[in-house]
C-alpha cells in the first residue's frame, strides 16, 4: 500500500485522495459515537455544543446527566433489570449452547444440517417476527400435540421477568453455537482419548481437558450473548411490561417520547462497557491462538 | 488368528462379537450420545422460539372467531346466494339471533365486530349497537303467550326435564340447541343453576320455531303456535339497525365464515375477499404494497450506500500491513459492538434542526440559519443512521474475501502492462465480487427487517413494513394482519437466506473478524 518511489504525479494525487477518503469514512463511522461523549457532559439541556463548551470553560460542563440516571429511580430501575436480565439469560444459553455444540461437532450426528439451521435461526429472523411470535405465543404458551390440537398451559409468560429471560436466551443462542462450534473445529480428539485411556471418566475429560482448551470460544460466545440480551430492546418493547423494562427499553421510550440529555450519559457508559467488551474478546482471541498453536494438530 | 479365517472370513472383536456388529454398536452408542447433548437445547429452541414463529404462521390464517361466535348463522348462510343483492331470508336472522343473543351473553359480539371490521368498515359499530338493543327484541312477546299458555313453560325445574329427555330433544332440535347454549351462559357467567332460572327469550323462540316447523311432543303441554302474531327478526334487526339491510354486510360475514381465510394477506397486499371475489381495496386504504416498495427500495440504498462506503475501507484494511490494520480495525469493530440504541442516540441528536451537524453547516455558512435541512424523521434520516449502522457488516466479510486475493495476481496484470486502474478493475475487483455479494445481502437481509432506527429517525416517510407490524400489535390490535404481514416478511427473508447460504455457506458466518 506504500507509495513507491518512483510513483508519477497522477498516482500520488489518487493515492492522497483515497486516504484522505478513507479517513472520511472512518470519521464517518467513529464520530457519532465520540460525538456523545463531550455532549453528555453538557451543563446544559442542550443536545449541541454551547459557547461555554467550545471555548472550554469549565462552567459549561457538569455531571448533572451522570447525577441524573443514577438517581432517577426509573432509570436505576432499568439498570437493575438489565443487569439480572442478561446474566441469567446469558447462563442459560451458553450451558445449553456449549453442551448442544460439543453434540454437533462429534463426528456422526443425524440431521446436522436440519438442527444447525433450527438453533442458528433466532439470528436469521428479523426480531421484529420473533417479538411478534413471543408475543403472541408466551400470553398463552401451549403445546403443540399431533391429531389432538393445543395443550394450553396454565400460565402467561408476557409481562413476566421469565419470559424476558427465556427469549433473550432464544436470541443468545445461535451466537454461543457459533463460536463455540468454532473454537472445536480446532480441538484435538485425540486429547479425549488420551485422558480416557488413563482412566478418566467422560465427566472428568470434559471439565479437565475439553474445557480450558475450548473456554475462549465459550466465553466470547457468552459475550455475544450477554451483549444480544443486554442491548435488545424489540422482543423486550413486546414481551415485557413497564416492570421488566431494561435500559435500551428505557432509552428508546425517552427518544420517542421526551428526549432528555440523560440519555447521552446512559450512551457513554453504555460505549464505554463496550470498548471493554471489544478488549476483553480481542485478549481472548490472542489467547485462543495462541493455544491452537500449542496444540499438535 | 486361525479361528478368525475358519469361521468363514468372520471378524470377531475380543468379546466373540463379530465385528462388523460390534463397529456398528458403537457408532450408534456415539449418535445417541450426540443427539443426547443436543435434546435439551433443540427442546428449549423448538419452544421458545420456533413454536412462537409457527403460532404466527397460523394466526395469519386463522379465523375460528367468526364461526366459532355465529356457528347459527354461518350454515344458515349456506344456501343464501351473495350474489343476489338482497338480503337473506328470515330463517338466517332467525339463526343470527340466537347466536348474537348468546354472543352479546359473553360480550363477544364486539370481538367479532372488530374482527369484520377489518373487512368491511362499519361492522363494528353495527354490532356494538346492535348489542346494545338485542335483549329487548319483541321476541319477548312469545315468552308471554307461552307462560300464558300453560305454567309448566314459566317453571325452569320442568325445562331442565324436557331437555334432559330424549325424545324431546330429538323433536325440538332449536329449542334443544338454544337451551344448552343458555344453560352454558348460566353456569359459566353467573354461577347459577339452571333449573332455578327462568329461560331466556331466544330459548322461547327456538321452540315457537320448532313448532311453526310442525313439532309435536307428547309430554310438553300442546299450544296451538300458528294464530300467534309472528315477530319478524329481520325486521327486528333493521329495526336495531338498519345497517342489517345491507347485502354486503351478510356477504362479508359468508365471505368469512370459515375456520381459515386469506383476507389477511389478500389485505396485506392491498386486495380485499368481497362477494365478487378478489378485488383491490378502495385507492385510500391501499398502502401496504407502498410499504413493502418502500422497505425494499429503502434497503437497496442503504445497501448500495454501504458497498460505496464499506469497499475503500475494506480494501485499505486487507493491503495494509497487518499491525496497522489491526488498529484501524477497531474503528470498524468499536461501532460494531456499541450498543444499536447509542448510535441511534447519536444520529437523533447530531441530525436534529439544531443539531451538531445544522450547527456546523450553518457555522460554515454552507445553509442560511432560517434554512436548516431537514435530516431527521424522514427518508434521509434512516438511510444515513442505518447505513452507519451496518456499514461494518459490510466491511467484515468483504475483508475477510479480500484477504484472499493474492497480491500477486495484481502484480502479474501491472508486469504485463496493465495500469492501476485495469488491474483493480479486471483483476482485482473480479475477485472480489463474492465478498460484495456476501455483505450485501447480509445488509439488506438486516435492513428489510429493522424496526428500532426507522421508527425514532425514520418520521412518517422513513419507516419500513417492520414498523406497521408493530403499530398493528400494539395499537390496532389487528394481530392476524400482523403476523400475515410478518409471514410475507419471514418468507422474503428466509428466501434471501437461502440464497446467501448457496452461495457463502451459512457455516462461514463469522462475529466480530
Amino acid at each position: 500500500m506504500a507509495l513507491p518511489a518512483y510513483a508519477s504525479t497522477a498516482q500520488r494525487v489518487w493515492h492522497y485522495s483515497y486516504r484522505t477518503i478513507c479517513g472520511l469514512i472512518f470519521f464517518f463511522l467513529i464520530a457519532p459515537i465520540l460525538v456523545i461523549i463531550p455532549l453528555s457532559f453538557n451543563a446544559q439541556d442542550f443536545f449541541t455544543f454551547t459557547p461555554e463548551m467550545l471555548r472550554l470553560d469549565p462552567a459549561g460542563y457538569s455531571l448533572k446527566h451522570y447525577n441524573d440516571f443514577f438517581s432517577n429511580s426509573d432509570w436505576q430501575l432499568a439498570l437493575k433489570n438489565s443487569l439480572q436480565i442478561a446474566p441469567i439469560a446469558t447462563l442459560v444459553s451458553v450451558s445449553l449452547g456449549t453442551l448442544a455444540a460439543i453434540g454437533l461437532s462429534q463426528s456422526h450426528v443425524p440431521g446436522r444440517r436440519a438442527i444447525m439451521a433450527v438453533m442458528i435461526s433466532p439470528m436469521i429472523v428479523p426480531l421484529i417476527i420473533s417479538a411478534t411470535g413471543m408475543y403472541f405465543f408466551y400470553s398463552n404458551p401451549y403445546i403443540p400435540v399431533p391429531f389432538y390440537g393445543k395443550v394450553y398451559l396454565p400460565f402467561t409468560l408476557t409481562g413476566t421477568r421469565a419470559g424476558v429471560i427465556l427469549a433473550h436466551a432464544a436470541l443468545g443462542i445461535p451466537f454461543v453455537i457459533i463460536t463455540v462450534t468454532a473454537t472445536l473445529v480446532g480441538f484435538d480428539r485425540s486429547l479425549t482419548r488420551a485422558s480416557a485411556m488413563m482412566g478418566a471418566n467422560p465427566v472428568t475429560t470434559f471439565f479437565r481437558v475439553q474445557m480450558p482448551l475450548i473456554l475462549p470460544g465459550v466465553i466470547s460466545g457468552a459475550l455475544f450473548a450477554f451483549i444480544t440480551s443486554f442491548d435488545e430492546v424489540v422482543v423486550v418493547l413486546f414481551v415485557g411490561s413497564a416492570q421488566q423494562k431494561t435500559l435500551p427499553w428505557q432509552m428508546f421510550i425517552g427518544l420517542r417520547e421526551q428526549i432528555s440529555p440523560t440519555i447521552l450519559a446512559v450512551a457513554t457508559i453504555l460505549v464505554v462497557l463496550s470498548i471493554m467488551l471489544l478488549t476483553t474478546l480481542e485478549l481472548l482471541r490472542r489467547r485462543s491462538e495462541r493455544l491452537r498453536g500449542m496444540s499438535p494438530g | 488368528m486361525t479361528d478368525a479365517t475358519t469361521d468363514a472370513g468372520k471378524l470377531t472383536t475380543a468379546d466373540g462379537q463379530s465385528l462388523k456388529k460390534s463397529l456398528h454398536r458403537a457408532l450408534r452408542r456415539q449418535k445417541v450420545r450426540a443427539l443426547m447433548l443436543i435434546a435439551p437445547l433443540l427442546l428449549f429452541i423448538l419452544l421458545s422460539f420456533i413454536a412462537p414463529i409457527f403460532d404466527m404462521l397460523l394466526r395469519s390464517v386463522e379465523n375460528d372467531i367468526v364461526p366459532d361466535t355465529i356457528p347459527r348463522t354461518i350454515v344458515a348462510l349456506d344456501d343464501w346466494d351473495a350474489t343476489s343483492g338482497e338480503t337473506p331470508g328470515e330463517e338466517v336472522f332467525a339463526a343470527f339471533y340466537t347466536d348474537f343473543a348468546i354472543a352479546e351473553e359473553y360480550k363477544s359480539h364486539t370481538r367479532l365486530g372488530s374482527r369484520l371490521n377489518y373487512e368491511l368498515t362499519g361492522i363494528s359499530s353495527l354490532f356494538r349497537s346492535t348489542g346494545r338493543k338485542v335483549g329487548k327484541f319483541e321476541t319477548e312477546s312469545y315468552t308471554e303467550q307461552f307462560t300464558a299458555a300453560d305454567a309448566a313453560f314459566a317453571d325452569p325445574a320442568q325445562w331442565a326435564a324436557w331437555m334432559a329427555d330424549d325424545a324431546v330433544r330429538a323433536a325440538l332440535p332449536q329449542t334443544a340447541d338454544a337451551y344448552d347454549a343458555w344453560s352454558k351462559i348460566v353456569v359459566d357467567l353467573n354461577n347459577d343453576v339452571p333449573s332455578e332460572e327462568d329461560p331466556a327469550d331466544f330459548v322461547y323462540t327456538g321452540l315457537y320455531n320448532d313448532l311453526m316447523a310442525g313439532a309435536s311432543v307428547a309430554s310438553i303441554p300442546s299450544v296451538d303456535v300458528s294464530g300467534w302474531e309472528p315477530v319478524s327478526l329481520r325486521e327486528q334487526f333493521i329495526d336495531a339497525n338498519d345497517g342489517w339491510a345491507d347485502p354486503a354486510v351478510w356477504a362479508t360475514i359468508k365471505t368469512y365464515g370459515g375456520d381459515y381465510t386469506s383476507g389477511y394477506f389478500l389485505n396485506s397486499v392491498d386486495m380485499q375477499l368481497s362477494g365478487e371475489g378478489v378485488t383491490q381495496r378502495p385507492e385510500d386504504e391501499r398502502i401496504y404494497i407502498t410499504l413493502f416498495v418502500r422497505t425494499i427500495i429503502l434497503s437497496i440504498v442503504i445497501t448500495g450506500s454501504c458497498i460505496l462506503l464499506g469497499y475503500p475501507i475494506a480494501f485499505l484494511l486487507a493491503n495494509l500491513p497487518l499491525r496497522s490494520a489491526n488498529v484501524l480495525m477497531i474503528l470498524v469493530l468499536l461501532p460494531f459492538w456499541t450498543s444499536l440504541l447509542v448510535r441511534t442516540s447519536a444520529w437523533k441528536v447530531l441530525l436534529q434542526n439544531q443539531g451538531v451537524i445544522n450547527d456546523i453547516l450553518v457555522w460554515l455558512h454552507v445553509i442560511a440559519d432560517d434554512n436548516r435541512l431537514e435530516l431527521i424523521n424522514n427518508a434521509t434520516g434512516t438511510i444515513i443512521a442505518m447505513t452507519h449502522i451496518l456499514l461494518p457488516f459490510m466491511i467484515l466479510p468483504l475483508y475477510s474475501v479480500m484477504k484472499t486475493i493474492s497480491p500477486s495476481y495484481v502484480r502479474a496484470a501491472k508486469s504485463m502492462g496493465a495500469n492501476d486502474w485495469t488491474a483493480f478493475w479486471r483483476v482485482y475487483f473480479p475477485n472480489s465480487v463474492p465478498g460484495i455479494g456476501a455483505g450485501s445481502i447480509l445488509v439488506f437481509i438486516l435492513s428489510i427487517g429493522y424496526y428500532i432506527t426507522p421508527e425514532l429517525v425514520g418520521g412518517t416517510k422513513g419507516v419500513f413494513i417492520s414498523n406497521r407490524i408493530a403499530y398493528h400489535i400494539s395499537s390496532s390490535l389487528n394481530w392476524g394482519l400482523a403476523a400475515a404481514l410478518g409471514s410475507i416478511l419471514l418468507i422474503l427473508v428466509l428466501a434471501l437466506y437461502w440464497l446467501y447460504d448457496r452461495i457463502v455457506g451459512i457455516d462461514n458466518v463469522k462475529l466480530g473478524g
